[in-house]
């Protein structure tokens, strides 16, 4: 009987050699595997070699006839008659004051978005409460509207026979085909990118940072100061370099707001289209270089952002896994 | 300070977390909070850290009724599973924070960031960022910041959920070294039985939404309240019979059942390590035929068949025991157990659908 | 220690909200909820209103014109047919981008971002220059009969360069999410390469793929400043209908204008809508919902 019990706790009989027994066998070299099974034995998500090279020549060929073909012309034409007189379209006094006023309409547009951003991405992640998802979708809005309808409805209440046009000609207060009607403009159509940016973010981070902050007894402004702040700095300044990409870089909306009078309401897209517009091949694509390179800055910013991000939505992606 | 909590009521839309709690926790005590996942404790907690509002009740921290309180104003430490903290600040900065917000003087801040820093042992890391500390470490700059305001009541939010066993256990046994040091009234929620009987004085059982007894390990696990609070905390055998007065039967067998009355049927509950193994009959005990044996270490599991019974029957042998009986699948035994637990069959029928064991 | 004392006797009386314990609700959300009205809904309630003060008559014979009727078809059309390239194309982008190594290829993934981040006009003029009889493109082209600059096909090409980033966009992350074990559970069952890819792959890329079409159609239609350089704007055959709406502005008819206006916007809607219940459906197909 106790013999019984005792074979149960033991390991069944060893079916391979004892320890001594076994001989120190090294691994065989890779050479040694007959050629035509290394060359089958591919790992399951790989595809043959010529199927790869086939799509990546044509996703290749596709991205550089519509892509990178027009960017390098925009580099070639604005260079093509030499430095100078590339330099020479800036200094150029309506392209100086469409320069200014662009500067002007981004230095008002940007940081009220931020602000609207920052404002709305806290109420939206850091509340439950019924209507989020339809707050959600306006934010969207912008991105289904033509810049040209923006550019209209701001007509529709501010000009001079829209909603609040009386009341803006009795105050001697110009807004459309001046300055101001720009800036609203801009402001319609970019107010969702520092938001879109932070609202996913701030999602994937979840609370519980604040609440621990809460806890431990700080306000709420010490709490946004000391705490979110410098979680989303990134994704903050990534929000705000697309919004302002697209705030100097917008073109139908306020093409319809601007009254296109030179050197007071044009702003540098639509001084490149009447430089265009002219025949004036070299001037035109001098300063739409300038754009050209702020959205290389862009880009630039976007994948320096996406490294500094890695770390900390791999971590919320830990977290939220079971 | 002593808490009390008088009929909370808390739902999530239709989902009622809790259900009319009531608990009373003495001044200095270590008290868990023990059940399952989804019977409320940590919503409990939440509640009396401030962050979650109730539908209705009352929290009273000391006597004084801080219900209507903002977390903020509450002065409690609150610790989270996975540590909450501030990944841009460092080890200092992080325990530094609750007196930086109330603007404290900067040496008295510098000062009892020492002190604390040397309590959790950690002064040496000081400088470091959360990232490059292990769980366990983070956990105890976690505790360490939520001390430096030195609060009277310490909430833990099941801390050592995320870290490896070996990890778990040196950190409560630490925590409890704290807390013996310390005397903070503390409250720490888990659903793992083990760390709440090493490390509690007291063990309050939840299950959905309510609290189904509260008392120290021993007598919770002596003398439970129900069958839940049996089920959860080990093993357990459990005969269908039916109580007649004092008296409970199963089968051919009759028990003492103290405290209950009228005629029912009833649950009688057998812990493993309660039922005797005979080669022979005895008086008061059943026939069983050995299926299995399980060497666990230091004990063996015995996997029994007895006819009449729906599911397997389990007994515990110490190994000396078992040696000495020599037993074998197939062997036929009778089981006689030295001590049980009768509960009313209506008590039963919805505690362990409720239960997620 | 006096620190609890001190934060124990001043209890501050904040309104309890049932929204969250976090402060600053009633402050963020109000703040957002005024910018949305200002900044929204009331420009676009001005719309309505606007259209809505023409006649019934006087609104058909606007919307209804000849030259309106050709700039809906070459929107529509155009923006239709420059989606669907840009997602047959999109999906081979995304594929390439998000399983292949090559050398250069971070610089190919910054690339797909640049007609998002490019200004339109720059793009616009840009394309034009590229693709007009003497373009580096446009040379090629020529001798094949096809004219590219001031056409539909022109209109076409631009829609197509403004939606590219939509499709790639959304289409490569769910396949760099995908799992490695679904293809090799598929091989291990014995399916081939080609059998993986209709079976398994697919249907999880369909979804993302609708999505990016409907993203990039939406903004195809509404797109201006790309096109109107390239197009040339003949009424009749190479007129958009943004610009149309541009023309009605200039001659002070805001009526027109906006009824113009709430066609499109109206049209897109009911188009965006359908393309959500087809995602939702092809979502559920998958086994994604």
């Amino acid at each position: 009987m106790s013999d019984a019990v005792r074979t149960l706790s033991s390991p069944p009989e060893a079916t391979f050699p004892p320890p001594a027994a076994r001989e120190e066998a090294s691994p065989p070299a890779p050479e040694a595997a007959p050629a035509r099974l290394r060359a089958r034995l591919r790992r399951p998500g790989e595809d043959p070699p010529a199927v790869r090279w086939t799509l990546t020549a044509l996703a290749l060929l596709f991205l550089a006839a519509f892509v990178l073909v027009p960017a390098a012309a925009v580099v070639s034409e604005a260079l093509k008659d030499g430095v100078a007189l590339w330099w020479r379209s800036f200094v150029d006094p309506d392209a100086l004051a469409a320069i200014r006023l662009t500067l002007l309409v981004a230095a008002i547009a940007v940081p009220l978005n931020a602000l609207f951003g920052l404002a709305a991405a806290w109420s939206i992640t850091r509340f439950r409460y019924r209507g989020k998802s339809a707050l959600v979708s306006l934010i969207d809005l912008p991105f289904g509207v033509s810049p040209v309808i923006s550019g209209m409805v701001t007509i529709l209440l501010f000009g001079a026979h829209g909603w609040l046009g009386p009341w803006l000609a009795d105050h001697g207060v110009k807004v459309v085909f001046a300055v101001p009607g720009i800036v609203l403009a801009t402001v319609f159509v970019t107010f969702p990118f520092v938001a879109r940016e932070l609202i996913p973010f701030m999602e994937a981070q979840g609370t519980e940072e604040e609440e621990a902050a809460l806890v431990l007894g700080a306000s709420g402004w010490q709490i946004l100061r000391k705490v979110t702040l410098p979680n989303v700095k990134w994704s903050l300044l990534y929000g705000v370099i697309l919004c302002n990409a697209r705030a100097m870089g917008e073109f139908g909306a306020v093409s319809v707001v601007s009254g296109h009078i030179r050197g007071v309401t044009n702003t540098i897209p639509l001084h490149v289209e009447i430089l265009y517009d002219e025949y004036r091949f070299r001037a035109a694509f001098a300063v739409a270089s300038l754009l050209f390179v702020l959205a290389v800055v862009t880009l630039v910013a976007k994948k320096s952002l996406e490294w500094k991000q890695r770390p900390a939505r791999r971590e919320a992606a830990l977290r939220s896994s079971p | 300070m002593s808490i009390e909590i008088r009929g909370l009521w808390k739902s999530f839309g239709s989902n009622t977390v809790l259900r009319d709690v009531s608990l009373d926790v003495p001044d200095g005590e270590l008290v868990a909070l023990l059940g399952p996942s989804g019977c409320g404790k940590t919503t409990l907690l939440r509640i009396l850290a401030g962050l979650e509002t109730v539908d209705a009740g009352e929290v009273r921290s000391g006597g004084e009724d801080i219900s209507a309180r903002s977390a903020r104003d509450r002065n409690v430490g609150l610790v989270f599973q996975h540590y909450a903290l501030f990944r841009h600040m460092t080890v200092a900065e992080n325990v530094a924070f609750a007196l930086r917000v109330r603007k404290r003087p900067r040496e008295e801040v510098a000062a009892r960031v020492d002190e604390l820093l040397h309590l959790v042992q950690l002064d040496a890391y000081r400088d470091r960022h959360p990232q490059q500390l292990s769980g366990g470490q983070r956990q105890r700059v976690a505790l360490a910041r939520a001390l430096a305001t030195s609060p009277r009541i310490l909430l833990l939010d099941e801390p050592f959920g995320a870290l490896d066993a070996r990890v778990r256990q040196e950190l409560r046994r630490w925590l409890r070294r704290l807390h013996d040091e310390l005397h903070v009234t503390s409250l720490f929620v888990t659903h793992d039985q083990e760390e709440a009987f090493e490390v509690a004085d007291r063990v309050v059982l939840m299950n959905a939404g309510r609290i189904e007894q509260v008392g120290t390990p021993a007598q919770v696990f002596e003398d439970p309240a129900s069958p839940f609070v049996m089920r959860f905390l080990g093993a357990v055998n459990v005969f269908q019979g039916h109580v007649d007065g004092d008296r409970a039967y199963v089968q051919d067998l009759e028990f003492a059942a103290p405290g209950s009355s009228g005629r029912s049927r009833a649950h009688v509950f057998v812990r493993p390590h309660e039922l005797d193994v005979h080669k022979h009959s005895v008086p008061g005990s059943f026939a069983a035929q050995v299926d299995r044996l399980v060497p666990l270490g230091a004990a063996v599991r015995v996997e029994l068949t007895a006819p009449g019974h729906g599911s397997a029957v389990e007994v515990e042998l110490d190994l000396r025991k078992s040696e000495a009986l020599a037993l074998a699948p197939g062997d036929r035994v009778h089981l006689s157990p030295r001590r049980v637990r009768v509960f009313p069959a209506a008590d039963d029928g919805d505690s362990l659908t409720a239960s997620s064991l | 220690m006096s620190v609890s004392a001190v934060a124990l006797a001043a209890p501050r009386a904040r309104p309890r909200t049932s929204a969250g314990v976090l402060p600053g609700f009633g402050l963020s959300t109000g703040f957002t909820i005024l910018y949305l009205c200002v900044v929204v809904l009331v420009p676009l309630s001005t719309l309505a209103l606007r259209a809505s003060a023409l006649s019934w008559a006087d609104a058909w014979r606007i919307v209804a014109s000849p030259r309106a009727l050709a700039s809906y078809r070459l929107s529509f059309g155009a923006s239709f047919a420059a989606a669907g390239v840009n997602v047959v194309l999109g999906v081979l982008v995304a594929w390439v981008l998000a399983r292949y190594r090559f050398p250069g290829r971070s610089l190919v993934d910054a690339l797909v971002d640049l007609p998002f981040a490019l200004p339109t006009a720059v793009s616009g003029i840009a394309l034009t220059t590229v693709y007009s009889k003497n373009g580096w493109i446009g040379r090629l082209l020529e001798p094949l009969g096809i004219h590219a600059a001031f056409t539909p096909l022109g209109v076409g090409i631009a829609l197509t360069f403004i939606g590219l980033p939509f499709v790639i966009r959304t289409v490569q992350p769910v396949l760099e999410d995908l799992d490695a074990e679904l293809e090799e559970a598929a091989a291990v069952l014995g399916a081939g390469r080609w059998q993986t890819f209709r079976h398994v792959l697919l249907p999880v890329l369909v979804p993302a793929a609708v999505t990016g079409f409907a993203l990039a159609f939406a903004r195809a239609l509404g797109e201006y400043g790309s096109v109107v350089f390239i197009s040339g704007n003949m009424p009749l055959r190479t007129e958009i209908a943004p610009l149309l709406i541009m023309t009605r502005l200039e001659q002070y008819d805001y009526a027109g204008a906006a009824a113009i206006a709430v066609v499109l916007l109206g049209t897109s809607f009911l188009l965006l809508l359908a393309v959500n219940r087809l995602q939702a459906w092809t979502r559920t197909r998958a086994g994604l919902a």
